[in-house]
């Protein structure tokens, strides 16, 4: 129907675009991956240093793996917050879904860094939450750990993704048909049930759609440990930023960035297999 | 297993003067209804005359605005869904696409907790029942609307529930297949013995399956008997028009003579305004009736003739305009005046309306 030079001509801006913010960036990186550093300056000298000095040197695995369980913290948190939030709004809320629905969206138009500063206001030695303990006596001094500590940034990558881990969630528990639970009930399920038999397991691709998004995300954060962290929790890509930037060691970087890909492709192809498996239309 | 039997001494399920409103919308009025043990009941209507709100107030999706119903000498209504002894075959079958034939058909038996080896069998027993045995691994996506229609039968008859409603089960189904299963229905109620509650406002339909009908309207009873009775004596117009064709004549009657239009005929009414059920099967060919009791006759000319292989529906306007439909056997292009027949018996007085 359409004729070759067409396709060809119509399908170009988007190959361009995928090539050249996509292809050609990742094709530097792993290729800024294989130099070195020498006396400050990069050489183009092939090699495969980077990635042996990454498994020699505990640190970078030590904070990578940090990196991991602040996401997997992240993710987990995420779920038990937004999955009975969309079962409620999905299940039980009646008449008022709608604007219920509004008001978990209407966080996501509050920028990022702000709501990071805000948590540092609130957990801060001086913070709100700190002086909101003292007056009630529970503790008698700030609580440390609140702030700069990898609580802090699980805190607020918690906060920042809920919603996103809502939002597929919700639309997969609105995607059950109501005459599915009516059954269930009718077959003697009660909504306990119910749950766990039927609408659990069709929820099942919007929850793992929600929980991919917020650890993959996580993982490669940087702002929330640049906010909140302080030195116990930073994370990989804070690792990486310095690399590119004060530490000067671009091939270094790119190395770590090259496998922290890798990972992500995993997790993602991963996320894939499972899908397919257990979404049932 | 023996063909079933109807107990009327005490019904089954009992809805007492209950009532089901929606907002300021009053779906069903004050209605009572009783079901017996063993028989196959129709709850007939159009859209919006509250026979799919009465069954799900059976089942339990709903919960009456005022009124009780009681099953077996207990209290229903106040019984959540998962509690009643009553299954529901959905208008769409509801069957869970995450779980195969057997798993779906094993539901209830497992959410109560039935041992393995039992729930094994009577799976086996419910498919068999239903001739659904080698599909016992396929999922739900993969089978025919009909073949999903057994297997959401088979889901709901394995728990063996003292009463099973069907809500427009057959409706999504096309002509031939429909007619299949209706005679699949009607003999697997008689084999299982279970009380039937099924829905539909196919007439025709309910008129085939059904023990006794329950014709609804407007979320009110206008008339519950059996098939023949409902045919040949309907209690009001709306029944008469409903079920079967009819001509719905209007007049009165005095000191037992009926009046209507320029016919005029004996009639055992009480005297006063009165409508008359006429079904065209009724009326005849003077020129092929035999001896007829009580008849009346009238000339008119054929309007319009529509054969349908055994017999011929004739539009018939008479020179006093009275417009009548004639039903006769296949006889042949007719045109002209004729004189018809009919037994003044077999004018029905009706009720205007309840």
């Amino acid at each position: 129907m359409y004729s070759k030079t067409y396709k060809f001509l119509v399908s170009l801006p988007p190959i361009l675009w995928v090539a050249l913010f996509l292809l050609v960036p990742y094709g530097l990186m792993l290729v800024h991956s294989l130099w070195a550093v020498q006396n400050g300056v990069i050489v183009h000298r092939w090699n495969l240093q980077n990635y042996l000095e990454l498994l020699k040197n505990s640190v970078y695995l030590e904070v990578l793996f940090r990196t991991m369980r602040i996401a997997a913290g992240v993710t987990l948190l995420s779920l038990l917050l937004g999955y009975p939030l969309a079962y409620y709004l999905s299940f039980h809320a009646g008449p008022r879904k709608e604007l219920l629905y509004q008001l978990v969206i209407v966080p996501l138009w509050v920028s990022y860094l702000v709501r990071g500063y805000a948590w540092k206001t609130i957990l801060g030695s001086d913070g709100v939450l700190n002086g909101f303990l003292q007056y009630l006596h529970i503790t008698h001094a700030p609580v440390g750990f609140l702030l700069y500590s990898p609580f802090a940034v699980v805190l607020m990558l918690t906060h920042i993704y809920t919603p996103f881990v809502f939002l597929p969630i919700y639309a997969s528990l609105e995607h059950i048909p109501r005459p599915l639970v009516e059954a269930s009930h009718d077959l003697g399920g009660t909504p306990r049930a119910t749950f766990f038999r039927v609408i659990l397991p069709l929820s099942m691709p919007g929850l793992l759609a929600g929980a991919t998004f917020a650890f993959v995300l996580s993982l490669g954060d940087f702002l929330a440990p640049l906010l909140v962290g302080g030195p116990s929790g930073t994370m990989i890509a804070n690792i990486v930023q310095s690399l590119f930037g004060a530490a000067y060691d671009w091939p270094l970087g790119a190395a770590i960035s090259v496998c922290i890909l890798c990972l992500t492709i995993g997790l993602l192809f991963l996320a894939e297999i499972l899908e397919k498996r257990w979404s049932f239309e | 297993m023996s063909s079933s039997s109807i107990s009327t001494a005490t019904p089954l399920l009992a809805v007492n003067s209950v009532s089901k409103r929606f907002g300021d919308k009053e779906v069903l009025r004050s209605l009572s209804l009783d079901i017996f043990s063993g028989e196959f009941l129709t709850l007939l209507g159009e859209s919006g005359s509250g026979k799919t709100t009465l069954l799900r107030l059976i089942a339990g999706f709903e919960q009456p605005t005022a009124g009780e119903i009681w099953m077996s000498g207990l209290r229903l209504d106040s019984l959540p869904p998962y509690r009643r002894r009553v299954n529901t075959v959905f208008q769409h079958y509801a069957l869970f696409p995450h779980l195969n034939v057997s798993e779906n058909v094993s539901y209830g038996l497992r959410a109560n907790g039935a041992p393995k080896n039992e729930i094994f069998s009577r799976v086996a027993d419910a498919l068999k029942m239903v001739r659904m045995e080698e599909f016992a691994l396929a999922k739900p996506m993969r089978l025919s609307g009909g073949q999903q229609q057994r297997v959401a039968l088979a889901r709901a008859l394995i728990n063996r529930p003292e009463l099973l409603l069907l809500d427009e089960p057959l409706s999504a189904l096309d002509a031939n297949l429909r007619k299949e299963m209706q005679t699949e229905l009607k003999s697997l109620q008689r084999e299982v013995g279970i009380t039937f509650l099924f829905v539909t406002h196919d007439q025709e339909e309910a008129m085939a399956l059904s023990d006794r009908i329950a014709l609804l309207r407007d979320g009110a009873l206008e008339q519950v008997a059996t098939p023949r009775e409902i045919y040949a004596h309907p209690a009001t117009a709306y029944c008469a028009q409903f079920i079967g064709q009819t001509n719905l004549l209007r007049g009165s009657i005095s000191s037992g003579i009926a009046e209507s239009g320029s016919l005029t005929f004996s009639c055992t009414g009480p005297s006063g305004p009165a409508v008359f059920s006429l079904r065209p099967e009724s009326i005849l060919l003077a020129a092929n009736a035999s001896a007829i009791v009580d008849p009346v006759r009238f000339r008119g000319t054929i309007r319009q003739q529509i054969y349908s292989g055994a017999s011929e529906l004739l539009d018939v306007q008479s020179s006093s305009g009275l417009h009548l439909r004639v039903r006769v056997p296949a006889c042949g292009a007719l045109s002209g005046e004729h004189e018809f027949v009919f037994s003044a018996s077999d004018a029905i007085c009706v009720k205007e309306s309840l």
